[in-house]
């Protein structure tokens, strides 16, 4: 094994380029290495310019989401060594605006996540004790309630690319997380904006979210499904009179 | 440019989210912000894996929780907060769940519970081991729903706004766009978390600069209990990261190079096939983190390029309770170590994980500033005492959480003191001042030579670990106090090459690390000053604990030359005095 790979490194400062230009670095090739270890020794030792988003570097905060060789991924969770010889090109993820090199603009899923309405909705008071929840019951959302906001699936969505105002896989994956968790009475509440033009009605099932998701959300699955709560909806708007739906 | 809110919070994890809503709830006509350096989402509460400890079970009673807690901390805990902390942190860990929490269940749909180290019952909730995580997304997403938080994301707070010893509001950098800003208000509630980076080995995650703490003692307010940092015993090499607890309450053992249950030999109880509340793998963090330094001397240890190691043996749990009840863990190892912990050992080695002390604050959270709170892990109640229980941290976040930002709400409603001229004064020079300060650590602008930001930071970690770690002596503090010394000096010269204004990630980097600087530099000047080994101060030279002397509270306080000047208060005993810290017999 070869003792460093070349990174290549997207830059961007606004009012210093006018469009994103790619920086070569030489960093030390080493096993345990993930791409995130490669920026910090470029940020530590050779360039304290370059700009990028990391915090737990556990992937669980989300934070380091960028494009490696075209694939969005966590890049404290993808291994240098995986793309040896190289070179590894690192990008910002795709489809966001970028403020500066590796950091996009998130402000998009911001705005449109409370939206969807993701909190627990109840018209009464909660009990004394606990809502009872059987394991089952947990199961039956808990894949969506692992997502971490990182915006791989946005990054990977070909719908979000050309429509940005596309609610998008994780809003929409946190919506079914609530609407599918036994103690939440707030499905009709999240029923307008999930079932609009833009909501999973936008989605073409291409899959890409599902394939990019570093938590196993699978938020293609969550579309789906909503899909046909939908339809469902729908179809009994059209049959039943108002009382009987 | 200014903004004002009644009320504002510096921070977005566990315990600053919970103070916004708390004070959304006190009085629905205040506004308040949460001003936070990354997402609140991002926040370091999202990597809490075991759990959050509240009495649960008909089997368990608020006293063995508190008794529990107190002899953890080695009795440097004040016992009426405690109280306060083990009887309201049921209610708080339910208003999670009512809130959406998805916590782990029974078969029949109730909360289900996990054994702790130091716990003599099983009272930890958990959310598989991403409790933190799913806490924090259910906080997060609560506050979603709720107009009256107001957010500033990615925002930079580099000062408090001081005028008489009241504090009126904060200085910051909105990273986006580089604009220094001013946000005024009638009260600040520090809610930052702690400063494991620090030092070079840690789980914190990079964020964890104690931000805080400099905040509160720059302003004038004591830090206490400072020399009080818990290394986990479990953590991955090279990495950091925590290999929680929880794998050890299901069952996992710590053996040595010969395979051997070594904590055995260290006064934590005999071997048994199945875990035993408050004995061996189940002991408090400090004793085991002290024991593996021992394995070490005895050349009981396994050397890797990272550091000496033991073995977390997880195998005879099998897939089925490592997927059900620990798959981070699994997660974890196969991402990071390329091993599957259900057929082989996983290295584990002592790690920084939490600091016990933190801004001095009484049972309200509030500090010694008007106006000024704090809470989690930022602030020192203090229910930690010398050494915290493991699932202690995530039920403080949201008790004390709540309870200073009731206390804030209720101090801005009642007091209405409007910020003065001098307040606005500050705020106009913010800007100015921090101009003046990159200016001069600006590229070729300054005399002798210059430094880079991460080499000090290294060496400053590097201190930290050689002279403040699991052992010390008035020795190798002295030492790290004066490697400190020569570091801020050398910080003068340190240089950001960075001119954009645009999202300026080397410029808070030295900011963080000034903050740093004071942090580590309080920790070491307490260290020396406690002439005694009590919980997670360990001192070689004074091996004993000395309650004649030191059952008493660290205070520092900074001095205009940037040093600290440590005195001591009483610890608060309510019912529990002094006693041994007995543990597997």
């Amino acid at each position: 094994m070869a003792d460093t790979i070349t990174m290549q490194v997207a830059r961007y400062r606004p009012g210093q380029e006018a469009e994103p230009v790619f920086q070569s670095y030489d960093v030390p090739l080493r096993k345990e290495w993930a791409v995130l270890d490669g920026l910090n020794h470029i940020k530590d030792h050779v360039d304290g310019t370059l700009s990028y988003r990391w915090s737990c570097r556990m992937g669980i905060c989300g934070s380091c989401g960028m494009t490696v060789n075209g694939s969005p991924v966590l890049s404290c969770a993808t291994f240098l060594t995986d793309y040896a010889p190289g070179p590894v090109r690192v990008e910002p993820l795709r489809n966001f605006p970028v403020v500066r090199d590796l950091v996009v603009d998130i402000g998009d899923f911001m705005a449109k996540l409370p939206s969807v309405k993701p909190w627990l909705i109840r018209d009464d008071e909660p009990p004394e004790g606990e809502y009872l929840q059987t394991p089952d019951e947990l199961d039956d959302y808990k894949k969506f309630s692992m997502c971490i906001n990182c915006m791989l699936c946005y990054s990977a969505c070909p719908v979000y690319a050309l429509d940005p105002a596309f609610v998008g896989p994780a809003a929409i994956a946190l919506a079914q997380r609530y609407n599918l968790d036994s103690r939440d009475e707030g499905a009709a509440d999240r029923r307008d904006v999930l079932s609009s033009a833009e909501g999973v009605w936008a989605c073409t099932f291409v899959g890409e979210c599902s394939t990019a998701c570093p938590k196993g959300v699978d938020p293609a699955g969550a579309i789906q499904r909503y899909k046909l709560t939908a339809a469902t909806h729908a179809l009994k708007d059209f049959l039943l009179p108002r009382g009987a739906r | 440019m200014s903004t004002f809110h009644n009320v504002v919070v510096v921070g977005g994890g566990g315990a600053g989210l919970r103070a916004a809503i708390a004070v959304a709830e006190a009085n629905p006509r205040l506004t308040v912000a949460v001003v936070s350096k990354v997402y609140p989402m991002r926040s370091h509460t999202v990597s809490a894996e075991g759990g959050a400890a509240a009495v649960a079970g008909p089997d368990d009673s608020l006293e063995e929780h508190l008794y529990d807690t107190i002899s953890g901390g080695d009795w440097l805990v004040d016992q009426d907060a405690a109280e306060a902390f083990v009887q309201e942190a049921p209610r708080e860990l339910l208003r999670l769940e009512h809130w959406g929490c998805p916590w782990s269940r029974q078969r029949d749909g109730r909360i289900a519970v996990r054994a702790f180290g130091g716990m003599k019952k099983k009272r930890t909730w958990f959310a598989a081991d991403k409790t933190g995580f799913h806490m924090l997304h259910t906080l997060f997403q609560t506050t979603l729903s709720n107009p009256d938080v107001v957010r500033y994301d990615e925002w930079f707070v580099t000062s408090l706004l001081v005028d008489d010893g009241q504090v009126y509001g904060v200085v910051a950098i909105e990273l986006a766009t580089g604009r220094v800003e001013t946000v005024i208000a009638n009260a600040v509630i520090l809610c930052t978390g702690g400063c494991g980076r620090v030092f070079p080995f840690t789980t914190n995650a990079n964020i964890k600069t104690g931000d805080g703490m400099a905040l509160a003692y720059r302003a004038g307010a004591p830090l206490k209990d400072m020399e009080f940092v818990q290394y986990h015993p479990t953590g991955l090499p090279f990495t950091g990261i925590l290999i929680t607890e929880a794998a050890r309450a299901e069952g996992g053992w710590l053996l040595n190079k010969d395979g051997y249950r070594y904590l055995q030999d260290y006064d934590l109880g005999t071997p048994t096939p199945h875990p035993v509340l408050r004995s061996m793998e189940l002991g408090p963090r400090d004793r085991l983190s002290q024991a593996f330094v021992h394995e070490h001397d005895k050349g009981r240890t396994t050397d890797t390029p990272y550091g000496p190691i033991v073995h977390l043996d997880l195998r005879h749990l099998g897939a089925e309770v490592i997927d059900a009840k620990l798959p981070f863990v699994r997660e974890l190892c196969s991402k990071y170590e390329n091993i599957d912990p259900v057929k082989e050992l996983i290295p584990v080695r002592p790690v920084v994980h939490y600091m016990m002390g933190g801004v001095h604050t009484d049972i309200h959270g509030a500090t010694s500033l008007t106006g000024l709170y704090a809470a989690g892990e930022v602030a020192c109640v203090s229910i930690n005492g010398a050494n915290r229980l493991g699932s202690n941290s995530l039920p403080e976040c949201l008790v004390f959480g709540a309870r200073a930002g009731q206390a804030a709400a209720e101090f801005v409603t009642s007091t209405r003191t409007a910020p003065g001229a001098a307040v606005y004064a500050q705020a106009r020079d913010a800007q100015r001042l921090l101009e003046r300060e990159f200016a001069r650590h600006a590229e070729g602008s300054h005399i002798g030579g210059r430094e880079r930001i991460a080499d000090i930071r290294t060496e400053m970690q590097t201190a930290m670990e050689n002279g403040a770690g699991i052992y010390r002596d008035g020795e190798s503090l002295a030492k790290a106090a004066d490697r400190l010394r020569d570091l801020r000096e050398r910080f003068g010269r340190a240089t950001v090459d960075d001119r954009s204004r645009t999202f300026n990630t080397e410029a808070v980097a030295l900011l963080e690390l000034s903050f740093m600087l004071d942090v580590a530099e309080s920790i070491v000047v307490s260290a020396l000053h406690r002439g005694e080994s009590r919980g997670a101060h360990q001192r070689t030279d004074f091996p004993g604990r000395d309650d004649e002397r030191f059952l008493a509270h660290s205070l520092v306080r900074r001095t205009p030359d940037g040093g600290g000047l440590v005195d001591y208060m009483p610890v608060k005993i309510t019912q529990w005095p002094p006693g041994e810290r007995v543990y597997g017999r």
